[in-house]
């Protein structure tokens, strides 16, 4: 969205302590029968060293897509139309399958909300790791081990050692994410791209890798993109908040702020509805009708059929407006400190 | 496991007058299914899975009429398993359901229609290739609720009720969205003109925008036909949201009920004090450092639960005691029950 006003930054970085992930006006599109699903249409956003970024929005809004764009694992008939996604000032769009390969892994990874689809399992939880391993450097089968026994162990895995030889099976939905963590983080990986990863989970394990991965990120300095649908999650874990809808990012920011103050009334009406927010057994304020179908946006800004701010400006694409470390994409943003 | 040890029942206890769904001792237990060479092979020494899962472990619940009870729990615990033979779509092992005092199974099938059920994926629970009309006609037709002639108008009636057009009658599943489709489901319950409702985890596939609209559409008929919900689900916010009464299971057992805004800000039990404390709460301000607590370890199998207290290998405060002798949910203060050797009843 407002890369520019990333760069200055919300810490007051250094000019040479570049973003470790920039991406800039971004679109994956799908080239379907039905015609062109434009499932991200225009994402520009930067990452930190250490950085976590929350992404969030609804089933359809494009978040999952963009996770996929980063790191280059769009199927056809998607692709990536435009745009520019740089991993430590490299360029990652245009590059061959055979260059994304050798860079996936090894300095930017993806951990997946389903644990069981990522894992082998027909493979030890050792020989994967080992895998994963020698397809980036040549180790030693015992030093292979030892990395992996460390990597499990960071994650918090009791006996690690033993577990290698395991089959994913034998781990239950947490400890498996788990895995798949410690797989990501295998190589001093700079980003990790997580999709959803503690959605399949019970809430007292989804705790746990909260608390784990919030550490992890603390003393590695991996920067994370956290792709979620629950904000609460979000909030307890990352810095900054991107909000996505129909494919664009609506509202960015550090979270607290953009929860305290929501600019966007797609935003605000996504915290309203929220059980957490309204007194128990009160009608809960809901977003009328549904996220509009991809094929077919409406025109101007895509939140205007079922916005309450709506009016005749918002037939036109709505400008990004930006200020300080806040930005967001509407006509009639909410005033600064209104009550939500 | 001693399973008297729970008798003395939960919600409120059993026996008191009002209890109109009245659940008691209820077990259920999922046996593998052995043939002569499993058995043979077991007798033998062969690893054969000969354990059954304890996946109701003798619950007792009384739920006053037009009441909602929330069902909370992670994965395993048993709600749903209580939530299926509470609708009589499930067999109990042992113990009964009634509700206005008539079970509702009888000879192992469901006796009646007083209780309907809608599921958590509306993606499943609607037959594709009928049209919406004959989805909900279906069981009201069937059981004579509703001549034929009238059906048409019946069915749009209860469309309506759940916040649907009356004219998607003649459209098929496929051509609704996942919060349509709950509707349609909930349309197609409410057809059966319920005392009962049990709901599992009817907002869970929904996206947080519609979650909102569903969950307004459960308190509005609760209001308006003053309905018995039992509400399963693992968002503890939501549950707060829409119940008057609360059951915390863990491991096919109730560790602690009572009124929902006295457990939720006064919780007994250490899971259920573990449990909220695991849910992420919304941060609002950027100098307060989230502090997550989660509970150690993980949940144990079901097949071999931890012997006394079944969440004594999780649990911070556990004694000798936990690791040996059943807690019994007690009277703590009020309507608030705990199954903790370690909490005091108050005066």
């Amino acid at each position: 969205m407002s890369g520019q006003v990333m760069e200055k930054g919300p810490a007051g970085k250094g000019a040479g302590n570049r973003p470790i992930l920039q991406v800039e006006d971004l679109r994956t599109h799908f080239f379907t029968r039905a015609g062109v699903v434009k499932a991200v249409d225009g994402v520009s956003f930067s990452v930190e060293r250490g950085e976590i970024v929350g992404l969030v929005g609804e089933s359809g809004s494009g978040k999952s897509v963009t996770g996929f764009s980063l790191i280059g694992l769009v199927d056809p008939p998607g692709r990536i139309v435009s745009g520019s996604i740089k991993l430590d000032g490299e360029e990652l769009v245009g590059r061959s399958d055979a260059e994304m390969r050798s860079l996936r892994g090894a300095r930017i990874a993806m951990v997946f909300q389903d644990p069981m689809m990522t894992l082998n399992p027909v493979l030890k939880i050792g020989t994967q790791m080992r895998l994963a391993l020698t397809a980036h450097e040549r180790v030693s089968d015992s030093a292979a081990r030892d990395r992996a026994a460390d990597a499990l162990t960071r994650v918090g895995i009791p006996d690690a050692r033993a577990r290698l030889d395991a089959y994913p099976h034998q781990f239950s939905g947490g400890m498996r994410q788990r895995v798949a963590i410690a797989i990501a983080l295998l190589h001093g990986t700079e980003v990790i791209v997580a999709d959803e990863p503690t959605t399949a989970l019970d809430v007292s394990i989804q705790a746990q890798i909260l608390s784990e991965v919030r550490e992890l990120a603390r003393e590695i300095g991996t920067s994370l993109v956290w792709i979620s649908h629950d904000l609460a999650t979000v909030s307890s874990l990352a810095s900054r908040l991107l909000v996505m809808y129909a494919g664009r990012i609506v509202e960015e920011g550090p979270v607290a702020t953009v929860l305290r103050d929501p600019r966007h009334p797609y935003t605000a009406g996504l915290l309203r509805s929220l059980p957490a927010t309204a007194k128990p057994g009160t009608e809960l304020d809901q977003i009328p009708g549904s996220a509009p179908s991809l094929l077919a946006l409406p025109e101007g800004c895509p939140f205007r059929p079922r916005c309450d701010r709506a009016g005749d400006a918002c037939l036109s694409d709505p400008p990004v407006s930006s200020a300080g470390d806040r930005g967001f994409r509407c006509h009639y943003p909410i005033d600064a400190g209104a009550p939500a | 496991m001693n399973g008297g040890a729970h008798m003395s029942g939960s919600g409120r206890p059993n026996g008191d007058a009002g209890g109109f769904i009245e659940v008691r001792d209820v077990y259920k237990r999922f046996s593998p299914h052995l043939t002569l060479g499993d058995r043979i092979a077991a007798k033998f020494g062969a690893r054969v899975e000969t354990r059954s899962v304890r996946a109701v472990d003798g619950i007792s619940l009384a739920i006053a009429r037009g009441e909602t009870l929330g069902l909370v729990g992670e994965s395993g615990c048993g709600k749903s398993t209580l939530g299926r033979i509470i609708a009589g779509i499930m067999e109990p092992t042992a113990g009964t359901v009634a509700v206005d005092g008539a079970p509702v199974m009888a000879d192992g099938a469901k006796a009646d229609t007083r209780v309907q059920m809608i599921f958590q994926d509306p993606f499943a629970s609607l037959d594709p290739r009928m049209r919406v009309g004959d989805i909900i006609a279906e069981g009201p037709l069937a059981h004579g609720l509703v001549g034929k002639a009238d059906s048409e108008d019946y069915v749009a009636g209860n469309l309506t009720r759940a916040g649907l057009d009356p004219a998607f009658a003649d459209r098929f599943p496929h051509q609704f969205s996942g919060g349509q489709r709950q509707r349609i489901a909930i349309a197609r319950a409410l057809a059966m003109q319920p005392d009962v409702l049990v709901c599992d985890e009817p907002v869970a596939s929904l996206d947080v925008s519609i979650q909102a609209q569903i969950v307004n559409l459960f308190l509005k008929l609760r209001r308006e036909l003053s309905i018995t919900l039992i509400f399963i689900s693992h968002d503890l916010s939501i549950v707060r949201h829409v119940s008057d009464h609360v059951a915390i299971m863990y491991l096919g057992r109730i560790v602690e009920s009572g009124p929902t805004e006295t457990v939720y800000s006064d919780p007994k039990h250490p899971y259920t004090q573990g449990l909220l404390e695991s849910v992420p709460k919304l941060v609002l301000d950027e100098k307060e450092l989230v502090q997550l607590k989660p509970i150690v370890g993980e949940i144990p199998s079901p097949l071999a639960p931890p012997a006394g207290c079944h969440f004594n290998p999780r649990c911070p405060v556990a004694i000798d005691r936990c690791r040996s002798e059943d807690p019994v949910l007690r009277r703590i203060r009020g309507d608030q029950y705990a199954a903790c050797h370690l909490v005091e009843a108050e005066a």
